[in-house]
């Protein structure tokens, strides 16, 4: 059980636009173990997709390109590996739902067909043999009258609906890793914990690993059992769920964490928001990429590139005063 | 959906009506008549033929007449060739144009599809920018330009085809590619657009995470998609194409729907003109129709009452 599914080591997804390099992905690092839950999260343009869809070799080329670093899946590197055979990988040892259920799924085509040209792709399955999968991968998400919606178009699905169909699709050929790119972003609230619950639950029963997208430190919070926190196309910060939540080292993660609405929260008060918005990541500064909106950066943080100090056991932070602001979340804590 | 074609189909008939009255005004407005010429008719002669042809009538009896003999599919003689029913001369003649109208269009859908699923495949290729350059070119240049053009290369200079008048398959290459050459490139650009966006779409992402190859992902997923901009300008596009296309049948002298429609107009053959415009009405809401009917199956999305 300690053998890590997914490696991925230095990578860089570069994208060549017209006003420069855009450094998507920049130097990305982690490991996810069988078994494992790992959330990703980070402001929109972080990185958090792309890194993704580069595992999955599915960044649009060009603009798009992977410039360096190796992604192992399994032994098997995956960068290095012919398109051909990727495709074998794809959809059936790794799957993907997406963002937005609306406009994830086929307009054209029957919920069955979508269904079923997965498991006839990679299990062989007949006609006769995908339908029955489908219709039991339906029930499975729990789909209502499943038998009877199979035959019926994606619009006649609603939102909640839709994304089961993507869950029971990706998830029909048993794959061992699922990424999850923002799965509940686009649905009620009231649907969200429906679908987490729903993904937590396959996870289990299938002993999937799972990588869980996101920018809604909630979603991942009782999910996962190790965080990555993304920004600028790198990683700030690494640890496990809880270490995250409760001591965390570095000043954009705290930041992410005040910015979240207390229940309890004083009435007038006004919200916490991290200062600034994201940097153009085509012309990032010398120094810190985070500098200009963090409140305790110094001289240096402007001048140099921070180092990536590890803090406690699997415990990273992308930052000068990595140890300080630890050593502060600790007494915090404690008092 | 029966219920939407059969009603659509019934609005069809008031909608020819009205055509028709618009069209009968017109002619009634322009001046000249069917029978002046160069000289003119002496007093009694033209009141004769007023008189045969019920032109002594006030205006409302004349079109009382008129409608109540084209409602009941009768468009009457036309007034220049004596003794040919205007039903005859459109039955006569519809085949040439409709001839190389369908083969026009079917060539350019040919060429516009595949030109345009390429150039969308392989964006900002040479490719892409040489078939593009080569679209604009074509809708720029207008037939009356390019058929003498083609003539002047495949006639005159190399002697391979022939220059003009139908007759055998040769005779056929060069009008329909003349026609063929505005639409594939207003196809190739339709396509390419349609296709683009349908490509950037996160369906197609959907369906390459499947691990599906290039190839069905673009057949089974992206195709149907690009294809719904071709299908609205099929309509238009293809009754305009079967009513004859005046220009080419002009250059290559054919005797189609086209020529004989500028005659009649030059003629002032009332019947004949009438004849036409109604059958063309007609053909443009029902090729509207059929179009519309596809999209339903095109796209599950569109669902008539």
């Amino acid at each position: 059980m300690t053998d890590p599914i997914l490696k991925v080591d230095g990578l860089k997804t570069y994208f060549r636009t017209e006003d420069g390099v855009v450094k998507a992905v920049d130097d990305v690092s982690f490991e996810l173990k069988k078994g494992e839950t790992l959330g990703i999260v980070g402001e929109s343009g972080s990185g958090k997709s792309v890194t993704n869809l580069s595992v999955m070799r599915l960044i649009q080329t060009p603009p798009g390109e992977i410039a360096g670093g190796s992604v192992t899946f399994d032994g098997i590197d995956v960068l290095a590996l012919p398109i051909d055979e990727v495709r074998k990988i794809r959809g059936k040892r790794i799957a993907m739902i997406f963002q937005d259920p609306m406009t994830s799924l086929n307009p054209f085509l029957k919920i069955s067909k979508q269904l079923m040209e997965v498991t006839q792709l990679h299990l062989g399955h007949t006609k006769t043999q995908a339908r029955e999968h489908a219709l039991k991968m339906l029930q499975l998400v729990g789909i209502p009258d499943a038998e009877h919606r199979l035959d019926e178009y994606p619009h006649e699905f609603s939102g909640g609906m839709r994304q089961r169909v993507m869950i029971a699709m990706a998830l029909s050929c048993e794959p061992e890793l699922l990424i999850a790119d923002e799965p509940t972003t686009a649905l009620d609230v009231t649907i969200q914990a429906q679908i987490l619950e729903l993904i937590k639950d396959l996870k289990s029963r299938m002993g999937t690993s799972v990588i869980l997208i996101t920018h809604d430190l909630g979603v991942v919070a009782g999910m996962t059992d190790k965080i990555i926190v993304m920004y600028a196309g790198k990683v700030f910060e690494q640890a496990p769920t809880k270490e995250l939540f409760s001591r965390p080292a570095n000043p954009y993660t705290k930041g992410l964490l005040r910015s979240v609405p207390d229940p309890a929260h004083v009435q007038g008060k006004e919200l916490y928001q991290i200062p600034g918005l994201p940097p153009d990541v085509a012309n990032l500064p010398a120094g810190c990429p985070f500098a200009e909106r963090c409140d305790r950066a110094e001289d240096i943080c402007r001048r140099e590139f921070p180092p990536f100090v590890e803090v406690a056991a699997g415990h990273h932070s992308l930052c000068h005063f990595a140890e300080r602001v630890y050593e502060q979340s600790k007494s915090e804590v404690n008092s | 959906m029966l219920s939407f074609i059969i009603r659509r189909t019934l609005i069809i008939i008031p909608m020819a009506l009205i055509v028709v009255t618009l069209t009968w005004g017109l002619v009634r407005l322009a001046p000249g008549n069917f029978y002046t010429g160069e000289k003119k008719l002496p007093a009694a002669i033209e009141a004769n033929i007023k008189k045969k042809y019920g032109l002594d009538q006030p205006w409302y009896t004349q079109y009382g007449m008129m409608m109540s003999n084209i409602i009941r599919g009768d468009f009457g003689d036309s007034v220049k060739y004596q003794g040919q029913s205007v039903n005859e001369i459109i039955t006569r003649h519809l085949p040439y144009s409709a001839t190389i109208g369908i083969l026009g269009y079917l060539l350019a859908l040919l060429i516009g599809l595949s030109a345009g699923t390429f150039a969308a495949l392989k964006q900002n290729s040479s490719f892409d920018y040489g078939s593009m350059s080569l679209a604009m070119l074509g809708l720029s240049v207008p037939n009356f330009v390019l058929g003498p053009l083609l003539v002047l290369v495949f006639s005159f200079w190399l002697y391979w085809l022939p220059p003009a008048r139908w007759g055998g398959i040769a005779g056929l290459i060069l009008p329909v590619c003349t026609l063929a050459a505005i639409y594939a490139a207003y196809i190739a650009r339709l396509t390419r657009a349609g296709m683009l966006e349908v490509l950037r779409s996160d369906y197609i992402r959907t369906a390459r995470a499947k691990g599906l190859d290039e190839k069905t992902v673009l057949f089974r997923h992206a195709l149907r998609g690009g294809l719904v901009p071709v299908l609205s300008f099929t309509g238009p596009a293809l009754a305009a194409l079967l009513a004859g296309t005046v220009v080419v049948e002009k250059v290559f002298a054919i005797p189609g729907l086209g020529n004989i429609f500028i005659q009649s107009v030059f003629n002032r053959d009332e019947p004949l003109i009438l004849g036409i415009v109604a059958f063309l009405s007609i053909l443009i809401m029902v090729f509207n129709l059929i179009v519309d009917v596809c999209y339903g199956f095109l796209d599950p999305r569109i669902r008539y009452e």
